[in-house]
């Protein structure tokens, strides 16, 4: 049951049914896999609608996989969700370094806790499952998710950010198991791809709410998630969600991994707001490079979600942040999750600037690019060269032109 | 309080309430007898992360002219005869600024982050090589060879002299440029991030 390497006859195959079906539809108008698939293959994974075309994207088109195989920043068509939770299929993706996704033999991969520990345990996939199961939805973000003045769309100005129902065990739980020793103030966490990505968390976090997951909406965490073990770490910035998961070591210190060196800031404000996402949100219809057809009633939709917590309010203004409206929050409410939110909207023709604004359960607020700059006592234009300070939570402006079209508005 | 008066009597109750009292803690975080205990030397042989103190480095020496022809073989195919302007991450800084900006590590912080230079201590040079290089041979590399090739890159970087012995002693020693370029900042349950955005 573990997965394969790609398989060059599927993919062939898959080539053929592809062209078949340009053949099959102009004449018959027959769904492209009806001729050539076996009813048992239509059924035994289901695939959705052809007429459905939102894909991933690699970050500013660089290759991925790349000419050594490597995968790099993958962002998901936000553009295109609805509802909390995006497809597993759609999950972005980001690697230590830029990483082969590695193809693991889950009856083989072994999860060690060890360091300063009174018992080292080393558990078997099955094992783990025999552990009572926890399933939450969280949110995963890429420190690497900022908008800048040339993204086009919400998938290149939020796209690393993704949503799913994640389950497995509580690393509390297993941390338990093996009794952290005193003086134990942080643990590594590492992966097993060719690189063996590792970051280092503080034993306050590992105790609160991460997660040690294999399922991933209903199903194993995919291979591009970590296939067959990953961390959840809720709310931090998305490195530290180690994939493929095989080693946990407790220590006593700051480890100044890769991963740690590579994130480290002097400031520490800075670090500190790098460290755990603020709260945020993005309107997703209408957003950059929609267009509305014509006048009329539309319904203002987007997402927002918080390292910190529940979202407790999302605000609209239709008029550049001038006035705000309550937006309504359509859809279940998790802590450290994607939350839908929505609003009634009558549009006339009239040129306006769309964005929205969230409030978590911490009382934290969504900041507009200004008040950052105010806050580190910049000018606004200093983010035209540079990025946000610590992670980019800053509130996304949408441009509605008199003709329909809708623009990023960051300048 | 007779009961409390004859000191056999009383241990025993106070056996019983310990006894009472371990039950209840174990209760709350019950040993679910799952998993297997490894050896000493399984986890010796799974265990490559190297902390900033170096306790777990291995015996070895490395000096930089050892890394040199190291690095000739294993390294510039992707790196760069000169440690820069191949496909991969620049490892040494050049002497004058390139024309076009050169790939920066991956995470990357901006450009110019040479991780001889940025990292604050040399034990991460260290550990990355010997877990994540070369590229398609990850942990090939003798404990030598590491400590070689991370001496022949902070020689290059002008971080230490050519023909100092890096070890377990003196690789936790070197003085990185960027030793005090780092903050960690706390965490909590439940606390704000420090942007003061109420309003």
């Amino acid at each position: 049951m573990g997965p394969k390497k790609p398989n060059r006859r599927n993919f062939l195959k898959s080539g053929a049914v592809a062209a078949a079906a340009g053949a099959v539809q102009v004449t018959t108008g027959q769904t492209p896999d009806a001729g050539t698939k076996s009813l048992k293959e239509l059924i035994a994974y289901g695939e959705r609608s052809h007429y459905v075309t939102s894909i991933r994207e690699p970050v500013d088109a660089r290759p991925s996989p790349d000419q050594f195989g490597l995968t790099f920043h993958v962002t998901t068509p936000l553009q295109d969700s609805v509802g909390i939770i995006t497809p597993s299929s759609l999950h972005f993706i980001g690697t230590h370094r830029g990483s082969i996704v590695p193809d693991i033999d889950p009856k083989q991969h072994r999860l060690l806790i060890h360091g300063m520990v009174d018992r080292p345990l080393e558990f078997t996939m099955d094992e783990l499952k025999r552990f009572p199961s926890v399933s939450r939805v969280h949110f995963i973000e890429c420190q690497g998710n900022h908008s800048k003045a040339e993204d086009k769309t919400v998938q290149d100005t939020h796209g690393l950010t993704s949503c799913s129902e994640w389950t497995g065990v509580l690393l509390s739980l297993l941390l338990n198991q093996v009794g952290v020793q005193k003086g134990a103030a942080w643990v590594v966490c590492e992966g097993a791809e060719e690189v063996k990505g590792a970051g280092s968390i503080r034993l306050s976090k590992a105790m609160d709410d991460c997660l040690v997951a294999y399922g991933q909406n209903g199903e194993p965490v995919r291979p591009q998630q970590g296939f067959p073990l990953r961390l959840l770490v809720p709310g931090f910035e998305g490195i530290y969600n180690t994939k493929w998961l095989r080693r946990i070591k407790v220590v006593d210190r700051y480890y100044m991994t890769y991963n740690d060196y590579g994130h480290i800031s002097k400031d520490e404000e800075i670090a500190a707001l790098t460290l755990q996402w603020g709260p945020k949100s993005v309107i997703t219809f209408p957003s950059g490079g929609q267009q509305l057809p014509g006048h009329g009633t539309y319904q203002i939709t987007g997402l927002a979600w918080s390292g910190g917590g529940a979202v407790r309010r999302v605000e609209i203004s239709t008029d550049g942040g001038q006035t705000w409206k309550d937006a309504e929050i359509r859809g279940p409410v998790y802590p450290k999750a994607h939350t839908r939110f929505g609003m009634n909207w009558r549009w006339e023709g009239e040129e306006c600037v769309l964005q929205s604004r969230c409030t978590d359960e911490l009382g934290q607020v969504q900041p507009s690019r200004a008040e950052l700059a105010k806050f580190f006592k910049v000018s606004v234009d200093y983010y035209k060269t540079h990025g946000t300070q610590g992670t980019d939570n800053t509130i996304q402006p949408w441009r509605v032109a008199s003709d329909g079209s809708v623009h990023n508005a960051i300048v | 309080m007779r009961l409390f008066s004859n000191p056999l009597r009383c241990l025993i109750l106070g056996a019983v309430a310990g006894f009472g009292l371990f039950r209840v803690a174990r209760a709350q975080s019950p040993s679910y007898g799952l998993g297997t205990t490894p050896t000493p030397a399984e986890i010796h042989a799974w265990d490559i992360s190297i902390g900033p103190e170096g306790k777990e480095l291995p015996p070895g020496s490395g000096t930089a002219n050892e890394g040199a022809q190291l690095f000739a073989d294993k390294c510039t195919a992707c790196h760069g005869a000169t440690g820069w302007g191949g496909p991969a991450p620049m490892l040494i800084k050049p002497a004058t600024k390139p024309q076009k900006p050169l790939p920066c590590l991956s995470p990357c912080i901006g450009p110019g982050n040479v991780m001889a230079l940025h990292s604050p201590y040399a034990t991460t040079i260290w550990d990355y090589i010997h877990r994540a290089m070369p590229f398609g041979q990850e942990g090939t590399l003798k404990p030598d060879e590491v400590y070689a090739l991370t001496a022949f890159l902070l020689y290059k970087n002008g971080v230490i002299k050519q023909d100092d012995v890096l070890n377990q002693q003196t690789l936790p020693q070197v003085k990185m440029p960027n030793r005090n370029g780092y903050a960690i900042p706390d965490w909590k349950p439940g606390a704000p991030r420090p942007f003061p955005s109420e309003r």
